[in-house]
């Protein structure tokens, strides 16, 4: 199988000297769910976060689409975006815009700016976006305001705005960190199935080993900036898990 | 961890003033007593201040409204005056007010526009309708340049801070869509602060009617110059007609003001502006 985005030798330092990240050297498959795991601090927000430039790369290259993402700026960065679908541990909604203007903000990057001020966007993209809803579990809600809605029914107009993209890359952060263990295998499922019926890459960070294990076709392991795992979910070890946290106590 | 509890030594006293803050204390009642006896203020000069004023007083009772075209056409000029200056101020302050804002613009954007804000905000209304008033002559322009001037500084520095106080996180994930600058501002950012804006567009119309009543004094037009004609001319009757009539048009102001919030923040219907009673309260409550 092709690779969809593949990183070479990615750096970050936020403060010079400093590196979050070092020299990262990944490949990303052209479909699958890949999650990232490790403990806090060690770079996985960085590393989703450089891929859609939300976070500038300090060295290394970002190849997706025969292009260099850590390279792009202006229109070129603009339209490499559209094809990227981004979802967040807070969902990041517009809190005063209604679910469908949440929904249609993933249009925003093929609509003039003149037709968005005018909410004047094509008819296709509205009736996507009601399908969408359905989709997702929210038909009926697109005139509520997102400050309305509760944590996971956020999580899922976070979806279908990522969707709403048509991406073909789609960026995970921390996705079900904020949910209860239940919405975040819901949450999971959505995910893993416009994965599946786009057949796009989902490149997930998670702090839930289990749904990991779970959900994932394949687990980087990160430690201190580096990934020190990359392998199927059930190659993951106990001794394995040791490594990439540290400690052992709270496995049992 | 000690387990032994430092000992204290037990304070004199347990809300001791500190010796700077004695010493400004008594310097400031040195400097105030030294100010009254430099401005020659005394107690004869506010008796013989109260027995002037209860004659002046009863010679404004009753109001005179026998001049009242005269009233009218300062009254109407003063609203005019408040009205197309809040309308020119919000217009140019919000591009002013979105530069200056530090959180989307580069720093050698946003200081000249904050420079330009502050400038506009450094002089009293009073003082920017004298400059106005030599420059393009006596009139309701120069009032309306004045306030226009005014309404730049004020709103101008309320909108930047309204909008380097948005959550960046949502602006944020409108960006990674690849949505456009403009893009960006209309759906990241403007919801964001768009009934703040409101509130702060009102609060300037307030504002500019009760200096439009005020810049006629110095020339530039509206009441201001009708009521200062008066009190030259010992009118005092008309005087608190005119008065009365500031009264009744600054609340009127705040009756439109109100009405003008109900209608974008509120959401609220024509039926539901004209009918009696509290707004419903159908929005989550730490909505502001």
């Amino acid at each position: 199988m092709s690779e969809a985005l593949i990183i070479r030798r990615l750096s970050k330092a936020y403060v010079p000297g400093k590196p979050v990240l070092h020299d990262i050297d990944v490949a990303i498959a052209a479909e699958g769910i890949t999650a990232i795991i490790g403990p806090s601090g060690t770079g996985k927000s960085t590393l989703i976060r450089c891929i859609n430039r939300l976070v500038e790369p300090t060295a290394g290259e970002i190849l997706f689409d025969g292009l260099d993402l850590a390279r792009l700026s202006g229109v070129a960065l603009r339209h490499a975006r559209r094809q990227i679908g981004m979802m967040f541990q807070e969902y990041n909604l517009v809190e005063r815009l209604t679910v469908m203007e949440n929904l249609l903000c993933g249009r925003l990057g093929y609509v003039s700016p003149g037709r968005a001020w005018r909410r004047k966007f094509p008819s296709a993209d509205i009736e996507r976006a009601q399908s969408l809803l359905d989709t997702v579990g929210l038909a009926g809600f697109a005139n509520r305001r997102a400050d309305a809605l509760s944590g996971g029914q956020r999580q899922r107009v976070g979806i279908a705005r990522a969707v709403m993209q048509e991406p073909r890359l789609m960026l995970a952060d921390e996705p079900t960190s904020s949910l209860d263990p239940k919405t975040s295998v819901e949450i999971m499922e959505l995910l893993a199935g416009v994965a599946r019926s786009h057949r796009i890459p989902v490149l997930i960070n998670m702090h839930d080993v289990a749904l990991a294990r779970r959900f994932a076709d394949r687990i980087l392991g990160m430690a201190g900036g580096r990934i020190v795992f990359d392998d199927a979910p059930a190659a993951l070890s106990d001794t394995m898990l040791k490594q990439i946290y540290g400690g052992e106590d709270w496995l049992h | 961890m000690s387990h032994k509890a430092p000992v204290t030594p037990a304070t004199p006293y347990t809300f001791p003033t500190s010796r700077a803050a004695q010493i400004t204390f008594a310097l400031l009642a040195v400097y105030v007593a030294y100010a009254l006896t430099q401005l020659d203020v005394s107690l004869e000069r506010v008796q013989q201040g109260l027995a002037h004023s209860s004659r002046f007083l009863g010679r404004m009772i009753p109001p005179n409204f026998a001049r009242a075209e005269l009233l009218w056409k300062g009254l109407a000029e003063s609203l005019q005056i408040a009205v197309l200056a809040s309308a020119l101020g919000i217009v140019l302050a919000l591009p002013f007010g979105l530069l200056g804002a530090r959180n989307l613009m580069p720093p050698w954007v946003s200081w000249p526009a904050r420079l330009i804000v502050v400038l506009a905000r450094s002089f009293h209304p009073v003082v920017v309708a004298i400059l106005f008033v030599k420059a393009v002559g006596f009139g309701a322009l120069a009032g309306i340049l004045a306030l226009t001037v005014a309404s730049i500084g004020f709103i101008g520095k309320l909108f930047t801070e309204a909008i380097e106080e948005v959550s960046i996180k949502q602006v944020e994930a409108v960006r990674a869509t690849g949505a456009p600058f403009m893009s960006v501002l209309a759906f990241g950012v403007l919801p964001q602060v768009f009934s703040r804006f409101i509130g702060f567009a009102t609060y300037q119309l307030d504002s500019n009617l009760r200096n439009s009543t005020m810049v006629g004094i110095v020339g530039a037009g509206g009441i201001g110059g009708t009521l200062f004609a008066a009190f030259q001319r010992f009118d005092y009757d008309f005087v608190s007609a005119i008065l009365l009539s500031i009264i009744a048009l600054i609340m009127a102001g705040e009756v439109l003001a109100t009405a003008v919030r109900r209608v974008f923040i509120d959401n609220a219907t024509l039926r539901q502006l004209f009918r009696r009673g509290s707004p419903s309260h159908d929005r989550p409550l730490d909505d502001d």
